[in-house]
């Protein structure tokens, strides 16, 4: 019920929902548990409902509760990808896809500014070195994924860990 | 094997490896997806890449949704529950494992330096999205007006996003950016 909800990200409602209407978690609870989250691969709110899934009833948990999340959205996102193969070819529909897909690239320049910007705020002589490395590497000279993520994310993470010791 | 069933083996083995890689979820991978795609196996075009893209977006669900879009569009609906499974699975399972692992070890501290170390590589790939994404869809000085409204309206403001979306799709009715 909640992915429904969610769009263009859900997790301001799977807060609400698992925090304020079901009380399955604190506030705190939820935001140790998305940090996991958000430190491990896959998207975050997938790992969340695995997390609260795995925790209220195990592995049967997690399956419902990916299930639940996942399903409805999918079925919708083939429906209407269906129909944009069927109608895609007329003009109105093109015309209204170009402004579209302009709008989304903003969203995403949004989304990366808003998680940059507490970052570069806390710790900028950490952050920004590593930040404008994988840019440079993955958006200008498109080098493949993971031989940039296997150089940055080791270095970054020793830096880290040093400061912290 | 058919070609048909090599492009679903290539839509599994690709998201299977970049649900592992997807740190800070799908909008890390767009440039990888995009690669793939576009240039590696020539499922689509850049433009469609910005099209389906921005279907993802303004359908209800998360983020990762556009790697259900190109299964579809490289193989039909079998394509689209393959690259979707794909793209879930792997990361599913390493979730699961680790909350336990996590739930044992919660003070360690490499638990907290791997979080910090691993974000800003994130934010660096959400960016390098953003610019692969700029490069697909913005082929005009009018478009690239309505990228940077939206960015500055979507950062600056509380504003739900969807109707940033939905002020550009009805831009682009009007006809003032042309057709492709």
């Amino acid at each position: 019920m909640i992915a429904l909800q969610g769009f263009g990200g859900v997790l301001p409602f799977a807060r609400r929902a698992l925090v304020e209407q079901r009380t399955w978690l604190t506030p705190d609870d939820f935001n140790e548990t998305l940090s996991l989250c958000q430190s491990l691969p896959g998207p975050n709110i997938v790992n969340l409902s695995i997390t609260v899934g795995a925790r209220a009833c195990g592995w049967r948990g997690s399956v419902a509760a990916v299930a639940g999340l996942v399903g409805a959205p999918v079925v919708v996102v083939i429906a209407l990808g269906v129909l944009y193969g069927r109608f895609g070819g007329l003009e109105l529909v093109q015309r209204a896809i170009i402004g579209l897909a302009a709008g989304a690239a903003g969203l995403v320049i949004a989304t990366a500014a808003r998680m940059a910007e507490p970052l570069l705020r806390r710790r900028a002589l950490t952050a920004a070195p590593f930040i404008l490395a994988a840019f440079v590497a993955v958006g200008i000279f498109r080098l493949p994924l993971p031989y940039v993520l296997l150089v940055l994310a080791p270095l970054s993470i020793a830096i880290m860990w040093k400061r912290a010791s | 094997m058919s070609a048909y069933w090599l492009t679903l083996r290539a839509l599994g083995v690709q998201f299977g490896i970049l649900s592992l890689l997807a740190f800070g979820g799908a909008n890390a991978v767009i440039p990888e997806i995009h690669r793939q795609s576009v240039a590696v196996h020539h499922w689509m075009t850049d433009k469609d890449f910005a099209a389906l893209f921005a279907i993802a977006q303004s359908a209800p669900g998360p983020n990762f949704l556009i790697s259900t879009l190109v299964g579809w569009k490289a193989a039909g609906i079998p394509g689209a529950l393959i690259a979707t499974a794909a793209m879930c699975a792997p990361s599913c399972l390493l979730t699961f494992w680790a909350v336990k692992a996590w739930d044992r070890y919660r003070d360690h501290p490499w638990r907290a330096a791997i979080g910090a170390g691993i974000a800003p590589v994130t934010v660096g790939l959400v960016f390098s999205s953003a610019y692969v994404l700029v490069r697909a869809a913005d082929s005009s000085w009018r478009l690239a007006v309505v990228t940077t409204a939206t960015a500055a309206v979507v950062y600056f403001t509380k504003l739900d996003p969807l109707w940033c979306l939905a002020a550009a799709a009805a831009l682009g009715l009007t006809g003032i950016f042309g057709t492709p």
